[in-house]
């Protein structure tokens, strides 16, 4: 038995790659496993329903945000209640602050070193440092666009990480007049840092044709939250699904109702659930989600700058559904410019102030679902409660979960491109983990799994005789 | 008037107050958990310890010990602060004190005290029991994961709204605080709903339903100002 391992860095959470060849020396399969298992959804059982946002969030320490408000959304529908719109506009704005932490910190710190300093440059160099030494000023402005977004989360739930501020029903307490002075005053520079990641990403574009030739680009269906007028939506709207030629496939779809239309498959080698389109099949009913996915399903951003910059990426699938997961850093640049803009906007909202942010009910329904588009794609929180508003049943679909299938078509399509031999080859060890960091996956999130993320990859003769390993550690 | 010494610190105190009442008078510092001010002492946390030099070191409750002349008392000492943190390390071992999403949390006497006492890490291996929660009462719920059996919900139904709704279940540490005989809080026909016991627990364990994490903030000073406002006449 021969095997190659290949570890994964700058992700979130750890994973392992197995490569196995056939007798001619080709990848004949190729599986990215997630081999942590975590348990949230049991031990969140017996809880209380206000107590699962404070709970959920500490899934992640990345976007406990995102967790924090799908869970609270989820509560709302068990409390049957509508929160009032300046608790809305405040969640929107939370999520906005976390898009653009978490999207800053996935291109800044964790993608930009493959990006700008080359895929086969020193790994010892190739990360935040290096990057420091030879983009000064993008370093700097990759910090302070984080703690942009970091301010607006702080400035609402009082601290940057694990908030408990959004509750069933609304949100804790308002904004106040001194915080959105504060946090307009930087959005400015926000956005000017936004603009220039994006003009310095584009500039760059043609120089990774390959990458982007063999970094997941294969046609399949993408999904997404729109708004009810097909709008960049991120907090409320309905489901869209799109094909390769950014066909609809299905259209304002019930969030509530997704066990109708996404099935979820377990395999034996991955604590990671593969979800999939049901009317399409398993695995053919493979979808994408995330930055690339929100902007192949939405017919517009819905704010002039990223209006601008949509038109230029659409243009790079001459109006189709843009295919390569390598265009994920792409669409991320672009959602970032969005929230900034979005935030300015939200923040003269004449009810941004407003102190109505809470409806208070007990349990109406037994049964909730909250769905929320987190940096990495569509979160999905299903509880079942007992009449005194006890949790019975828990499901999450995360984000990265979505985009498993994907994720492993991907590392099958760069290993069958740059593996040679039967070794792992630096090239091909970085090409596999920045495949994989284009998803910005987060694998604690998805299998609900504790730690961080250093990936093996095992390459395996056709016999099943390990003939490579590669470990990377985090 | 009695005179004792508390630290080294000459003390003066009536007859009937207790230890903690005359450190307390003189601006000494005593940590307490089960002891509330308006309810009957019962000495059960033993996180009041204090030591008696003139009785061979003698440790007692400063909550439920009568002062007498002559005590020589150390409130303060490495010996007292390493057993009162380790009752408290033994209480968080005991059952499932997870600050991180309690109702509680930032506002919790259990919390306070391991800040205080500088309870960095607990040296026993925890228990994880599993205990349920009861939220069919209509305004509040009990989660037992977080109960520290104090008694203070107890003592607050029986000596100040004189329901006599609560009670302990069971021995050791299996005891629970029931409602009436074991029902479900919301099945309890004793119960006003009055909430002196949610106000009265150190912790989360009794809380207003509909609280989210770190909401619960407790006015435990309700109790005292009731009983200090009442006539005392049946006494």
């Amino acid at each position: 038995m021969k095997e190659i391992k290949v570890p994964v860095t700058r992700i979130e959470g750890h994973g392992l790659i197995t490569l196995r060849l056939d007798r001619g020396g080709k990848v004949a399969a190729a599986k990215f496993h997630v081999t942590e298992a975590r348990g949230f959804e049991r031990f969140c059982q017996g809880r209380t329903v206000w107590e699962m946002p404070g709970i959920t969030a500490r899934i992640c320490g990345i976007c406990p945000v995102s967790h924090l408000l799908c869970s609270a959304k989820a509560g709302d529908a068990i409390l049957a209640v509508r929160p009032p719109r300046p608790a809305e506009v405040l969640r929107r704005l939370m999520n906005l602050g976390q898009f653009i932490q978490s999207h800053a910190l996935s291109f800044f710190h964790l993608s930009s070193p493959d990006l700008l300093l080359g895929w086969d440059a020193d790994p010892k160099g190739r990360n935040v440092f290096g990057l420091a030494q030879a983009h000064p000023q993008l370093a700097l402005d990759g910090i302070r666009l984080r703690a942009f977004g970091q301010e607006i989360i702080a400035a609402l739930g009082e601290k940057r990480v694990h908030p408990a501020w959004a509750v069933p029903g609304g949100v804790r307490q308002p904004l106040s007049p001194e915080a959105r002075d504060r946090l307009a005053a930087k959005v400015p520079e926000a956005r000017r840092i936004a603009q220039d990641a994006l003009a310095l990403y584009e500039a760059r574009l043609p120089e990774w044709g390959e990458e982007i030739e063999t970094f997941g680009n294969f046609p399949s269906l993408f999904m997404a939250l729109v708004a009810s007028d097909g709008t960049w939506e991120h907090h409320a709207g309905r489901i869209r699904f799109v094909d390769a030629d950014r066909r609809v496939v299905a259209d304002g779809l019930d969030p509530a109702r997704y066990p109708e239309y996404i099935g979820e498959a377990v395999e034996g080698w991955s604590y990671l659930k593969f979800p999939y389109f049901q009317d399409a099949g398993y695995p053919e009913g493979l979808y994408r989600v995330g930055p690339l996915s929100r902007l192949n399903c939405c017919d517009r951003m819905g704010t002039p700058l990223a209006d601008e910059a949509l038109a230029r990426f659409r243009a790079q699938a001459d109006g189709k559904a843009v295919t390569s997961s390598f265009h994920y850093h792409y669409a991320r640049l672009i959602e970032t410019l969005a929230a900034v803009e979005q935030v300015a906007r939200l923040l003269e909202d004449p009810e941004v102030l407003s102190p109505r942010v809470r409806a208070e009910a007990g349990i109406n329904e037994l049964e909730g679902v909250g769905v929320h588009e987190a940096p990495r794609g569509t979160l999905f929180h299903h509880y079942w409660v007992d009449e005194h508003g006890v949790i019975q049943r828990v499901n999450l679909i995360v984000s990265t979960g979505h985009n498993n299938l994907a994720m492993n078509r991907t590392v099958a399509q760069i290993a069958a491109r740059y593996l040679t031999g039967r070794k792992v080859s630096d090239g091909l060890l970085n090409r596999l983990e920045g495949g994989i960091r284009a998803y910005d996956p987060c694998l604690s999130c998805s299998v609900h799994a504790v730690g961080r993320m250093p990936l093996r990859v095992v390459l395996v003769g056709p016999t099943g005789e390990v003939l490579d390993e590669r470990t990377r550690d985090a | 008037m009695i005179t004792l010494r508390i630290d080294d610190i000459p003390v003066q105190a009536e007859p009937d107050q207790t230890i903690l009442d005359a450190a307390k008078a003189a601006g000494i510092r005593i940590p307490t958990l089960c002891h509330l001010p308006g309810l009957s002492p019962v000495g059960a946390c033993r996180l009041c310890l204090v030591e008696i030099r003139n009785w061979n070191g003698k440790l007692v409750p400063a909550c439920a010990t009568p002062v007498q002349e002559g005590l020589d008392v150390v409130a303060n000492s490495d010996r007292l602060r390493e057993l009162r943190r380790t009752i408290l390390e033994l209480l968080f071992a005991e059952r499932n004190h997870i600050c991180a999403f309690c109702v509680a949390n930032g506002h919790c006497e259990l919390q306070d005290l391991a800040a205080e006492l500088g309870m960095d890490h607990v040296r026993f291996p925890y228990r994880f029991p599993p205990l349920p929660l009861d939220a069919s009462h209509p305004k509040f719920g009990i989660d037992h994961n977080r109960c520290i059996l104090c008694g203070r919900c107890v003592r607050a139904c029986s000596e100040v709204e004189g329901a006599m709704t609560w009670g302990f279940a069971g021995r050791g540490i299996f005891t629970l605080i029931e409602a009436d005989l074991g029902d479900p809080w919301g099945d309890a026909k004793t119960c006003t709903g009055c909430g002196k016991c949610v106000q009265a627990c150190p912790t989360g364990a009794l809380f207003e339903k509909g609280r989210a994490t770190g909401e619960q903030e407790k006015r435990p000073a309700i109790v005292a100002a009731l009983t200090e406002r009442r006539p005392r006449a049946q006494g």
